[in-house]
């Protein structure tokens, strides 16, 4: 069996030379079961000023059947931060007061979730040093972290305070186990938001194609969406064709094997969907190969095939299925982490996820996507555990694993979830974020 | 027999894995796994995920003792419904569309919505028998009743009781092996090497092409690491297979080679058939309607037939029935058991004297538009696991029509050994 440092520094010999030597020690982190609360304690509410998002969060947690605490008592699960009234940098010191004594008492697999007002939307000069300070410091208080602990800010544009739930219940939620140092960004909802009947079924009567669904995090947003209620098309190549049947019959959804690259591929997803299932309405692009070499020695082939299936089949596909969609649906892209920071050996790579940044971000503003209220956002992975990475050298694998925030690698289920919330009707006031992934990652923004 | 006329059966769609050669990558998988894994891919395509059909009916030519229930075993190692029930058939090569035969019968007579038409067969995992000598001694040890009475059993066992024995594709009746027969016949109706080389030539090459326009994509699902039929040669040619020393048939006039008769392969098929109402409560398109089959015998033993010419006679009767002629189809699916096994059928159509003689024909057949024969390859290409061949022709055969459209027609002849023969029309919706 492969040596798995998570393991052996969780016991035993392994324990005590990892606290001699301060070595990092990975804590178990919490995760989204069927049927569990949504946080597991009290939730520590404040607010600078007159906090209107605060009060809302007020409500939304009781309505979750969560305990709401206005002063750190001897444990909080999470705490929320409302600062979305801040003026200048000296209103930060409410953050300091506030969520520096909450995290002497703050549980294991705690929340810090920080609300601010976007810097570009500031009144004057030292409001958007204000509001563009908040970020560094939730980023911090994510690497101060212990315990499988995360910290996200939550960007609320002016007037979109409505919209902010659903990231809220993510945040909180151990759906949002792996996703740390990140910044959401709320705004005007593209169409309206819809509370699920349901939190555990947020999907319950959706229709949603899963490209690249036979393996790895492909597998795992189709388990993950059909769990939530969803109606899976899982896509994948004909050479994948045995192990997509699997994905498919464990889901109870469908398989369709095409080359995302196939001109048609588009239209002949729509017309599964269609015929089959009477519809579209969550579209996830997962689909996507690497080949790496060092730029100087890549070939066209690599540098196109890897261009082509990871970018430019989105942007084909994107073609067809768009106008196909129902309204108020949701696409969802795979980027990666290599995407942002950039990565040696994969030019290639960084090229297709860097662009479907770009290309998210873009079509989220686009004027056929948004007179359809669909939302498009994306995902960008760090180190996760799936076949791919465990055929990483021991070294380099170990690196990837431990080079983040929670010490170590994330689930492919950590990156469906996240793609899950992206794919909620109750989170239409989210659309052009690429959220990373990553277990706060240390490479990159 | 109900007064009012039945009702039409659909075939919605078909899976099968890629065959592979004998002792290939499925080396070590067994009928029951191969079969389970066509159906898996079916259930996924379709999402028949916990669905009861009305039944599966598969069945495999070379089988081992143990599983007397393979389909029903295959069934349960599925993710449809458990209640599903199934049932194994034997009828050689003709296994499959036989069986999509039964499956569509009881769709048009409303015994059932819905079903499964399949088979499986594996060259690989072959059952080993021993000496029939050495079978009754072991079976008298079993009935043994004290350890000495056992013991005094076993001494009986003699060092030329030893031996084991493996399925042969051989006659019973006659010794000969398939390719000698076809070769007798193949003579007798003047095949040549050349035309035999053609057709192979031509089966690799419109698989091939087949291939490369996506056409298996909705038809197949990899398996064990393989996704395409490993027998296809995409390069092939009349000029290379021109080189291969014949193995069927003696002397000058030998034609058979191991390029234009089918390999020992391994693979599974499964083919989803419904009433009209069935398929659309499940949203699935008819792809084409079972419209008939007729299966013919051949006395090869005593009379002068050849032992693959039995669809030679089937076809006509069913025409007959269906009141068409051999030139209102668009696709003939003829199953290329051998090259000489198409070339001597088609040419007997022809023969004026054969039409007369043996069918009881005024006219000949006549012959068929070469062009739309096997026009995605057939056996020469893809291989040809007994059991598995019939659900592989009706599902390609059927997307074909589907993509022609509605009125469009398919024939399709398998021959089998036994000097039987399956025939059946499809029409496209």
């Amino acid at each position: 069996m492969a040596f798995d440092y998570g393991q052996f520094v969780s016991s035993g010999i392994g324990k005590q030379l990892a606290t001699t030597l301060g070595l990092p020690r990975p804590s178990r982190l919490r995760r989204h079961t069927l049927g569990g609360s949504l946080v597991p304690g009290e939730v520590l509410v404040a607010g600078h000023g007159d906090a209107p998002v605060a009060e809302r969060v007020r409500h939304l947690l009781a309505d979750a059947g969560v305990t709401v605490a206005s002063q750190p008592s001897t444990s909080v699960a999470g705490v929320v931060l409302d600062l979305t009234a801040i003026e200048t940098a000296a209103d930060l010191e409410t953050l300091r007061g506030v969520v520096g004594p909450a995290l002497k008492v703050l549980a294991p697999t705690g929340r810090v979730i920080v609300i601010g007002r976007p810097p570009q939307t500031a009144t004057s000069v030292a409001q958007a040093a204000a509001r563009r300070a908040v970020e560094g410091i939730v980023r911090s208080v994510g690497k101060e972290m212990r315990g499988g602990g995360t910290a996200n800010t939550v960007l609320v544009a002016e007037g979109a305070d409505t919209g902010v739930d659903a990231t809220i219940r993510f945040l909180l939620s151990g759906r949002s186990a792996y996703v740390s140092g990140q910044v959401f960004s709320v705004s005007a909802p593209v169409a309206d938001v819809v509370a699920p009947a349901d939190w555990d079924q947020p999907l319950a009567g959706k229709v949603a194609v899963v490209t690249g669904a036979a393996r790895g995090i492909g597998a795992a947003i189709a388990d993950t969406l059909a769990r939530d209620g969803a109606t899976v098309v899982a896509v994948d190549v004909p050479a994948a064709g045995g192990p997509l049947a699997e994905v498919a019959n464990r889901v109870g959804g469908t398989a369709l094997q095409l080359d995302v690259t196939a001109p048609d591929a588009g239209s002949r997803i729509v017309e599964h969907a269609q015929a089959r299932h009477g519809g579209l309405d969550i579209v996830v692009h997962n689909a996507g190969i690497t080949r790496d070499k060092l730029l100087a020695n890549m070939d066209a082939d690599r540098w196109g095939s890897v261009v082509d299936v990871n970018l430019m089949s989105i942007l084909r596909m994107n073609e067809a299925l768009i106008p196909a969609m129902n309204d108020g649906g949701h696409i969802v892209n795979v980027s990666s982490t290599s995407g942002v920071a950039g990565n040696r050996g994969q030019s290639n790579y960084a090229a297709s996820k860097a662009g479907v940044i770009g290309m998210t971000a873009a079509l989220a503003a686009d004027k056929r996507v948004l007179d359809k209220g669909i939302t498009v956002n994306a995902v960008a992975p760090g180190f996760i555990e799936t076949e791919m990475t465990a055929k990483v050298p021991l070294a380099t694998r170990e690196v990837g694993r431990l080079m983040n925030s929670l010490s170590q690698g994330g689930q492919p289920v950590d990156v469906a979830e996240t793609i899950g919330y992206f794919a909620w009707d109750a989170n239409r006031a989210v659309t052009g974020n690429t959220v990373r992934v990553c277990g706060q990652m240390l490479l990159g923004a | 027999m109900s007064p009012t006329s039945p009702r039409r059966a659909a075939v919605l769609g078909g899976n099968r894995i890629p065959f592979a050669r004998q002792f290939g990558p499925y080396a070590n998988a067994s009928n029951q796994d191969m079969f389970t894994a066509a159906l898996e891919g079916l259930v996924a395509r379709y999402g028949l995920g916990g669905e009861r059909l009305g039944e599966v009916v598969g069945g495999a030519v070379i089988k081992h003792s143990r599983d007397f229930n393979l389909t029903r075993e295959a069934v349960l190692g599925s993710s449809l419904a458990p209640e599903t029930t199934a049932y194994d058939v034997q009828q050689a090569c003709g296994t499959g569309l036989e069986n999509a035969i039964l499956v569509s019968n009881k769709i048009k007579l409303g015994q059932i919505e819905s079903g499964i038409a399949g088979g499986v067969d594996t060259a690989s995992d072959a059952p080993i028998m021993v000496t029939e000598k050495l079978r009754r001694k072991l079976l008298r040890v079993n009935r043994a009743k004290s350890t000495a009475e056992m013991a005094k059993k076993l001494l009986a066992i003699r060092p030329t009781d030893l031996g084991i024995e493996t399925p042969a594709n051989t006659e019973p009746r006659t010794g000969l092996s398939m390719g000698e027969h076809m070769a007798i016949t193949a003579k007798k109706w003047g095949i040549t090497r050349e035309a035999q080389d053609e057709l192979a030539a031509a089966s690799h090459q419109n698989l091939a092409a087949a291939y490369d326009r996506g056409f298996f994509d909705d038809l197949m699902t990899s398996y064990l690491g393989l996704a395409k039929d490993q027998n296809l040669r995409p390069d092939s040619s009349v000029e290379k297979l021109a080189k291969l020393k014949p193995v069927f048939g003696k002397g000058e006039g030998a034609t058979m080679t191991a390029g234009n008769s089918t390999p020992l392969t391994d693979g599974a098929s499964a083919v989803l058939l419904g009433s009209e109402e069935w398929a659309a409560e499940h949203n699935l398109p008819v792809q084409a309607w079972f419209v008939d089959g007729e299966v013919a015998a051949v006395d090869y033993v005593h009379g002068d037939e050849g032992l693959l010419m039995a669809p030679a006679y089937a076809v006509p009767r069913l025409l007959a029935r269906q009141g068409l002629s051999l030139q209102d189809f668009d696709y003939y699916e003829i199953h290329e058991a051998f090259a000489s096994t198409v070339l001597s059928t088609l040419k007997a159509w022809e023969d004026e004297d054969f039409c007369r003689d043996r069918l009881g024909l005024e006219k000949p057949l006549g012959s068929i538009d070469r062009s739309k024969l096997n026009v995605n390859g057939s056996s020469l290409a893809a291989g040809h696991p007994f059991a598995a061949t019939g659900g592989r022709i009706v599902a390609s055969l059927a997307k074909m029509l589907h993509e022609k459209g509605p009125g469009s027609r398919g024939l399709i002849s398998i021959c089998a050994a036994g000097g039987q023969g399956v025939v059946a029309i499809l029409e496209g919706a």
